[in-house]
């Protein structure tokens, strides 16, 4: 990997991390966690993969990205403001009555968004029905997924793997965001979802379990899905919930934050002092 | 709109029309797609799906995944029909329907086949009575109770390039016939099948029939019964009801389904402040399916001419 490029995508996901933190901040809480484990993997996608245009967000010969664990939206919302899809200023609306931004995506309320999401385990079959429609469209766009480890206690989930490996959707990549943890805990004492990359493997996907917090990683790992083929992709991230603020990262429950105002600027200034 | 009611059962089954309309509605437009839930033999699809694997899609036993496909498929800008058995149709795909397809806006046609009792032999397990209770909670649903088979493929045409989230319901098995070939049966508007002064029986999908027959019986003791068909269960045709309360005051509906969040229900939020008929019901009281033949478990279940007219009678007393 190209190390300017590596030094614009870690610079993109460090914007990111603050976006989400001035969402929250604006509104006092939010779904810290799980937003900003999956932020290194965002900022490769729109900073190297996806071919999309901010002025176009309708343009249908883009990628697509579903965010099937559509509580982290404020990570979405944040890369596509910071690409300009919409002002960076209209973050700070996040969950405000009225907005364009709220807690789970809308595809349409957002500009950028592809796809609506929130009620787990849908939105893969939903990026499953838009990469097999690209595929008979003869479109070459690929369809990014990005679902949650706790996500995948969804009995759905596995029917949308299995439909994507019977119909041969090589235009489709799961990005599987392990961070080990969902709302009351740890996967592992909740349901324990044991080798999810054994797993999707043996659901015929071909799959690589790679640091998802690792910017070079997330990037050679998303590369070699340009090839196409007749199998899907896999890309299992392994991450850390909260990963960038190291109090939330250590918080027992760190799904869903509320904290003060000055807690917020606490975490902003650690992250903006990292810019320079 | 022609009218050719005389009592007589159609020799063509519902499921043929069905398989047929939809290979040929694929054929005429390149965006329609259709899908199923490894039923397609239940609709003579799965031969011609063979061989056209990009516009007949078998999902396998995977309802809520379907769905999802289906909704992503209307993203990319085609126009999903999807088709299963009534029940996996409404109750196990609520969320996927009211989320993925109405709530996200991707446009979606469902059909449930074998609603209520036309499940027979496939019994309670198979056998919805709440499925238009659940669709009508989805906003802005269409909600088709289909008569016939001229209407099943004047509905399935307009269907397929209607906004929104439209539910059609229909059996498999024969029907009587009521509209005569060709009719376009406009999806909204009550369609008027007998005049009369006394009572109103509104009726959908298989008690289209047994309404008019029990107008007729109930005409052999002097009560004018009026027969109107209401297929289009949302929206309803509110004016219709009105109407009719008013020109008859008195209402019975008759449904294939639970008393409770049907058509009946429709009817009475419809004039809950009207103040105009007396209402009643003859439809599923409440209960579980069962197995069995369909004409006993029309009896079983109150969904004959005679309890029509009985019910009638009762109100008119």
């Amino acid at each position: 990997m190209d190390a300017t490029l590596k030094k614009r995508l870690e610079r993109f996901a460090l914007e990111i991390r603050i976006g989400v933190l001035e969402q929250m901040k604006a509104r006092g809480f939010g779904h810290v966690g799980g937003s900003l484990s999956i932020t290194d993997a965002l900022a490769v996608l729109y900073g190297s993969q996806m071919r999309v245009d901010p002025k176009r967000p309708d343009w249908a010969e883009r990628d697509k990205l579903v965010c099937s664990k559509g509580h982290a939206g404020p990570a979405v919302y944040a890369a596509l403001a910071l690409q300009g899809f919409f002002p960076y200023e209209e973050l700070k609306t996040l969950n405000q009555p009225g907005t364009n931004l709220p807690s789970h995506c809308d595809r349409n309320k957002t500009p950028g968004v592809d796809m609506t999401t929130g009620s787990l385990g849908q939105g893969a079959s939903l990026a499953c029905g838009m990469a097999f429609g690209e595929k008979l469209r003869g479109r070459d766009a690929r369809v990014f997924l990005v679902v949650g480890d706790g996500e995948a206690n969804e009995g759905q989930v596995w029917e949308a793997l299995m439909f994507a490996a019977a119909k041969k959707l090589g235009n489709l990549v799961l990005l599987l965001d392990v961070n080990g943890k969902q709302l009351d805990g740890c996967t592992k004492d909740i349901l324990d979802t044991l080798d999810l990359s054994a797993k999707v493997a043996a659901f015929g996907f071909d799959t690589v379990s790679i640091d998802g917090n690792d910017i070079e990683q997330v990037y050679n790992a998303l590369e070699r899905t340009r090839n196409g083929g007749d199998k899907p992709y896999a890309i299992v991230l392994n991450t850390i919930k909260g990963k960038g603020i190291a109090a939330v990262e250590n918080a027992k429950s760190n799904h869903s934050m509320a904290v003060s105002s000055d807690q917020w600027n606490e975490w902003l200034l650690s992250l903006t002092a990292q810019l320079d | 709109m022609e009218l050719i009611y005389d009592g007589s059962m159609d020799s063509r089954l519902f499921k043929d029309i069905l398989g047929k309309t939809i290979r040929e509605l694929s054929e005429q437009d390149n965006d329609f797609i259709y899908l199923d839930a490894d039923l397609m033999s239940c609709i003579g699809t799965s031969a011609w799906a063979c061989e056209n694997p990009e516009r007949g899609v078998n999902c396998g036993i995977s309802e809520s995944n379907m769905i999802g496909v289906a909704c992503g498929l209307a993203a990319t800008g085609f126009k999903p029909v999807v088709h299963t058995f009534g029940p996996f149709a409404s109750r196990r795909v609520f969320d996927q329907v009211f989320l993925s397809a109405g709530y996200a806006k991707n446009d979606i046609t469902v059909i449930g086949t074998d609603p209520g009792v036309t499940a027979s032999f496939n019994g309670g397990t198979h056998m919805p009575f709440e499925d238009v209770a659940l669709y009508r909670t989805i906003p802005t649903a269409t909600i088709i109770d289909i008569t016939d088979v001229p209407m099943l493929i004047s509905v399935l045409k307009q269907c397929k390039d209607l906004p929104g989230v439209k539910y059609i319901r229909v059996g498999r098995k024969s029907a009587a016939k009521v509209f005569a070939d060709g009719t376009e049966t406009p999806i909204g508007p009550a369609i008027t099948l007998r005049e009369g002064k006394d009572v109103a029986i509104f009726a959908s999908g298989i008690m289209v029939h047994e309404a008019m027959q029990a107008a007729n019986k109930l005409a052999e003791s002097g009560i004018e019964a009026a027969v109107v068909n209401f297929f289009t269960i949302k929206p309803l045709d509110t004016e219709a009801v009105k109407k009719f309360a008013k020109q008859c005051g008195n209402i019975v509906v008759a449904e294939n389904h639970n008393r409770i969040g049907g058509l009946y229900s429709a009817v009475c939020e419809t004039l809950a402040r009207e103040n105009t008929a007396k209402i009643d019901v003859v439809a599923v009281n409440d209960e579980y399916g069962e197995v069995g033949p369909q004409d006993y478990l029309q009896k079983r279940f109150g969904l004959t001419a005679e309890h029509i007219v009985e019910t009638v009678q009762s109100l008119l007393k």
